[in-house]
Order: C-alpha cells, then structure tokens, then sequence
C-alpha cells in the first residue's frame, strides 16, 4: 500500500519473561508475552494495535522504543537494527522516536514544574535553541492546547486532559518522527478523549508525524487508524488496513471482538448479531498449542490445536493467521478451488 | 408510586474548601423489572447516588436531604441499622472493581455464604449449597470446586461473575450496578452484560446501571438519566435520549465518541473545556462555560439555574434554549453532522 522504505520495522520480534522459583531463582517457565510478531511501520500513517489484556501490545510497544530488552527478533528503525543497539548509542536516536504513556497522573513527576518536564529532552540531548528552551517549551505548550503562561505549574495543577497534554507536549518536544502512544485516551473522561483523539490527528497532519496507537478500545482505534493489528496472546491473528480489517474482518477473534463492543444505539440491542466467546482469555504463561484461538473459537478444528496457522496475506495488504478464515475474497481467476481447508 | 422514587435528593459534603454539592436536587423512579441508566463523567456525582440510596452515606459526614422511597418506605430518615437490614436482602450492589470490593483473606464461597445467613436463618451447609447454586448460575464452571477459591484465584471477568452471585444471592429487589464493566476486557464485559440482562429477566428486580459508557447503557437501559455536575440534565426513555436528545452535553457525548456502526468520521466533535470542580460549580447553567449555544440563552446561562422542564413527547431537559430552538438544532445540525460528518 506504501511504497516507500518502512520507518520501523519488526520481524519475528519476541519476549519472554522467565518466570523463577526458590533461592537460587532456578527458571521455571516463561511467560511468552510477545511471540514472534512482524509488522512494518510506514512513513506518516497511524497503525494501531488491538487486543484484549495480556495480549503483549503494550510489551510489542516497549520493545520498540527499547525500554524492554527484545528475547528474539530483530527491530529496524530508519534502516538501523536497533535491536540489541546499547543505550548510549541509542540515546540520539530516542529523539526521533517517543512515547506517550497512558496514565496522565504517573507518567509526570509531581516535584517537577511543566516547564521542566517539557524541557527535560532539551536537557538530556543537550540541545541548544535559539531563544532558549523557555520560549521552546512554551511554544509546544501553546501547540497542545495549555496556556504558554502555566509554565511554572505543577502536575497536580491540571486536570486529567491536560495532563495527557503535557505528556504530548514532552513527547513532541524534540520533533519526533515515531510516536508510540500506549492507552493515550483510556484514563480519560469521554469528552476528553475526543479532545486527545483529535489533537493527536492535528499534530499529525501538522508535524508529519508516524503512530503506533496502542489501544483496548475498538472504536477509538478504528478512528485513528490507517491500518490495524489484531493481537491474541502474544501473537498478531490479523493485520489490514482499517476499511478490509472493520467491514469484513477474517478472523474469527477480530469477528468475536468487533461483535463485542456495544453500540450507542438502543436498536442495536435487538437487531445485532452476536459472536458470544466463552471463557477468559489463557495465561500467556501457558498458552494453548498451535493456534492459540482455539479453546475459545467455534470453528476449531482437529488441526487447529496440532499446526499453527501461519499469517497469510489473503487480500491486499489484508493478512490473517488462521485456518478457516470468514469474509475471504472470492478468488476471481481460477474457478473451483477457490475455498481451501 | 413506583418501586424506587427518588425524590430531590441531595448529598452535600463540607469540606475545608467549601460545600461540594455533589448531588444536587435529583428526581428519578424506577419500576420492578426495568432498567434505568445512569450516564455522567466523573464527578458528575453517580456514584454518590448510589452510594446514598444505599443508605452508605449515613454515619459520614454526608448532609442528605430530599427523599428516597423504596417500596413504600423512606430512607433518608431511616435508621442506619433499618438500613443495613434492607441491603443485601432488598437492594444489593455490584462494584466497579471486583478485586478491591472482595475481601482477599476469605474464599469467594465464604463471603457468599456471609451475606446469605445474615438474612437467612439456615444452617451453613444450606448456605453454602445455596452459593453452589448461585455461582453455577453466573456461569462459574466447576462451582462446587470453585466456592473454596480465594478471589485472587479467580480471573476478572470470573471475580465479577462472582460478585453478582453474591449481590443476588438474597434475591434482592432492587439492583445498582456502578460501572460493572469498566474494569473488564470487551468480550468479558459482553458476557457479563448478557448475564445481568439475562438475571434481570429471571429476579425481576429494578436495575440502576451506572456508566459513563454509552454504549453499555444503550445496550440495557429502558430509561436513561444523563447527569452533569450533580444535577441531572437530561431524562427520558433511551429512545429519546439516542435519537431525540435536546440537551447540548447529550450531543457533546454522543459526537465525542467514535461508533463502530457507522462510517469513520473524519473528525470527532468534542466538548471543549473540562468538567467543573464541585467546589466551584460554575453560576447559572454549570455546563454554560463548555457550552457552545450560551448565546441563544438570552443572558440567562451564567446567571439563572435553568429547570428541568418536560419536552413535548415527555422527557426532561434542563437548559434555557427554547424547545423549539432546541429541536431545529438537533434535527438541521447535530443530527446531519453525527451522522455524516
């Protein structure tokens, strides 16, 4: 879809948290929290990632800005492997690529002013500006929405909405050219969100800027989104761009997920079809065998539970992994074997 | 009368900073049987509603007025211990957050068998059966087994099935659900709101849902009351409140939120500005200073409270613009611009 060279790029990417027992903290097991996941990442658009807790996006998040150490896999970001790249070496690389966090109230230190907290990349890169990090600070500040004069106030001064526009205010303040936003808006008041979720597009089309949304919420993230991940249990079930992903999802999780969130519409109630999904989503630290969808789906199969599915691009730039895929396009040329098992 | 009136209810807190108002003259009723939700942002003073039907205000430092009527009797003026007699048998809660409202050091099963005996004079061998049968009922698979588990052994969307068993436990007549499904994943939290339309059908019993979620609401409420800064500002059946809504928060609400059944807008229509501090509940309207038709109010909005007046078809609206007015806005602008944008 983007013919250009991807910004970042992720192959194979995984982590897995040893899980330890007794005094000489012998490994036990791993929790697999992200297993194998590839995705690209292109210049300018937004790829959101989805999925229910414990699905390892907000871990896929912090692997990539390199704030967990990856198990496996290997991450490129603008041709560099920064996969294993130390921390001083990738210190002038944290310029291009931030985080906004999704607490508003843990992610900003109380003791620090705003001004210092916006400053503080300034000061790490030691970067000088022309008129000074004050005029600088003030100048993003004003750019997200907060009065330029608030500069001397403190965290606890602002309400929940402003807060997350300090957290984008800092994370904007060195021009970066990758976002990761982990829950930008799930901490915030209705109202709010669509305040958050509309300044973010602005500073987007402003800044040319690149996001990785991480988000729970559906609607928000097909909002958002030029093209979107679907994450079960570490593992990237079905990735599209965001018309083919919503209006025919090929998954039956994504389908079970889409069908899940309620409609602000009291006719829905009765008109609706519904894919119910029994029972909770496995522990990582144990997940099933084969494809991991398969204690919970209602088109499992034996082969479900002894191979795994591979992620397979069944329309353009459209990829699922799963063995009996929904809403496949009809395969035009050669008639006959076109449904496949 | 029906089952639950509440009328002009008002709980104020003193504080060192001043009076918070924190529900403010508010008047609902609510049948056997039906569904009444309640819609706000935070500090919009749902909780504390509940919270005071419940009678758990009483012994604070809570000023209650107004009153609250519950099958023919009051209980404002009630004694705490009358009160105390009444809840768990006539009217039960269940809390947003399962892990914090259960106790950690007692099993599931205990903490069940607890509130069945303190209104039941059976031995606890009858009760405990009777929370087997309970948490079957709530889809807790191997309940006989399960009844000895501590809730940290149970999942989220378990512990809050659990908390439901133990709400219903007494068969309680009236039912107020605060933000039940906040905290869950969005294929628990269909689940769940199948389960207590399902309970709901079977015990009959009046349910107060409260959530700042439209589309949970939209999904199980017969009536709707929308409330901002401890007062409500719109009333009526969910039909009118979804498809006639005639108060500028409801449209802020319903154009801030992204919706899955519609096409993708381009932009999101929020609210601008932040819900008010209680402290310092704006004069006039509260919603005057975030509400973009303060000029059609003839002057009033910043300096007469406005009523809640009824609407031709019946529902309750509290804002100073002319009904007609009102109406040509929702149907020529609002309307088109949620719909197509």
């Amino acid at each position: 879809m983007n013919p250009q060279e991807p910004l970042l790029s992720v192959t194979d990417l995984q982590k897995h948290f040893p899980v330890t027992k007794g005094l000489f903290k012998r490994q036990v097991g791993a929790v697999k929290a992200v297993d194998g996941i590839s995705f690209e990442v292109f210049k300018g658009e937004t790829l959101g990632l989805v999925g229910e807790s414990g699905c390892g996006k907000s871990t896929t998040g912090r692997l990539v800005t390199r704030l967990l150490e990856p198990t496996g896999g290997k991450i490129v970001f603008e041709g560099q492997d920064i996969t294993h790249m130390s921390q001083s070496r990738l210190r002038p690389l944290r310029r291009d690529m931030q985080m906004i966090f999704q607490d508003p109230y843990s992610s900003l230190n109380p003791r620090h002013t705003v001004g210092a907290i916006v400053g503080a990349p300034f000061r790490i890169q030691g970067i000088k500006t022309e008129q000074g990090i004050k005029k600088e600070v003030q100048d993003i500040l004003a750019m997200v929405g907060l009065n330029p004069e608030h500069y001397n106030r403190y965290p606890h001064e602002f309400s929940g909405g402003q807060r997350q526009r300090i957290g984008i205010a800092r994370t904007l303040a060195l021009k970066p050219k990758l976002i990761i936003a982990d829950e930008p808006v799930s901490a915030l008041d209705v109202s709010i969100q669509a305040q958050v979720v509309n300044l973010l597009e602005d500073l987007q089309n402003e800044l040319d800027l690149t996001y990785v949304v991480i988000a729970h919420d559906l609607s928000v993230v097909r909002h958002i989104s030029d093209r979107v991940a679907v994450m079960y249990l570490g593992k990237i079930v079905e990735i599209g761009d965001r018309k083919s992903l919503y209006s025919s999802p090929m998954h039956p999780y994504t389908n079970a997920l889409l069908s899940a969130v309620p409609i602000p519409d009291p006719a829905a109630r009765t008109e609706r079809e519904r894919i119910r999904l029994v029972g909770d989503v496995p522990s990582p630290l144990n997940p099933p065998p084969a494809c991991r969808f398969h204690t919970r789906c209602w088109k499992a199969q034996e082969i479900c539970k002894t191979v795994e599915p591979p992620l397979e691009e069944l329309a353009s730039g459209h990829r699922v992994a799963c063995h009996f895929p929904e809403n496949t396009p009809a395969v035009p040329a050669p008639a006959g074997d076109a449904v496949t098992a | 009368m029906s089952f639950l009136e509440v009328k002009d209810l008002r709980i104020h807190f003193p504080t060192d900073d001043g009076l918070v108002k924190s529900v403010d003259g508010l008047s609902f009723s609510l049948e056997r049987g039906k569904t009444l939700g309640i819609v706000g942002e935070s500090g919009s003073g749902k909780s504390v509603t509940s919270l005071g039907i419940l009678g758990l205000h009483k012994g604070g430092n809570a000023r209650i007025g107004g009153e609250i009527w519950l099958d023919g009797e009051e209980l404002v003026g009630a004694s705490a211990e009358h009160v105390r007699g009444l809840r768990g048998k006539k009217m039960a809660m269940i809390f947003q957050d399962p892990l914090s409202a259960m106790h950690p050091y007692y099993t599931v099963g205990d903490q069940i068998i607890e509130a069945y005996r303190i209104h039941h004079d059976v031995t606890k061998k009858v009760a405990r059966k009777h929370a087997i049968d309970m948490l079957a009922r709530v889809g807790i698979p191997q309940p006989d087994r399960r009844v000895d588990d501590y809730p940290h052994q149970f999942s989220g969307g378990m512990r809050q099935r659990a908390m439901i068993a133990m709400a219903l436990s007494c068969d309680p007549e009236l039912l107020i659900a605060d933000e039940p499904t906040t905290a869950l994943d969005v294929t628990v939290q269909a689940q769940i709101l199948d389960l207590m339309r399902d309970l709901q059908r079977e015990f009959n019993s009046a349910l107060i849902i409260i959530t700042h979620d439209l589309g949970v609401v939209a999904e199980l409420s017969d009536d709707i009351l929308v409330m901002y800064a401890g007062k409500c500002v719109e009333y009526g059946t969910a039909q009118d409140i979804f498809y006639r809504p005639e108060h500028p928060y409801t449209w802020g609400l319903l154009g801030s939120m992204p919706r899955l059944d519609r096409e993708p807008t381009e932009r999101l229509l929020p609210i601008k500005g932040s819900p008010p501090s209680l402290i310092n509940v704006p004069p006039g309207c509260a919603f005057h200073p975030r509400c973009p038709y303060l000029d059609r109010t003839d002057g009033k909005g910043d300096t007469v409270v406005p009523e809640l007046v009824p609407t031709e078809r019946g529902h309750l609206v509290r804002c100073h613009m002319p009904a007609e007015e009102r109406r040509s806005l929702w149907e020529n602008e609002i309307k088109p611009a949620l719909e197509t944008q």
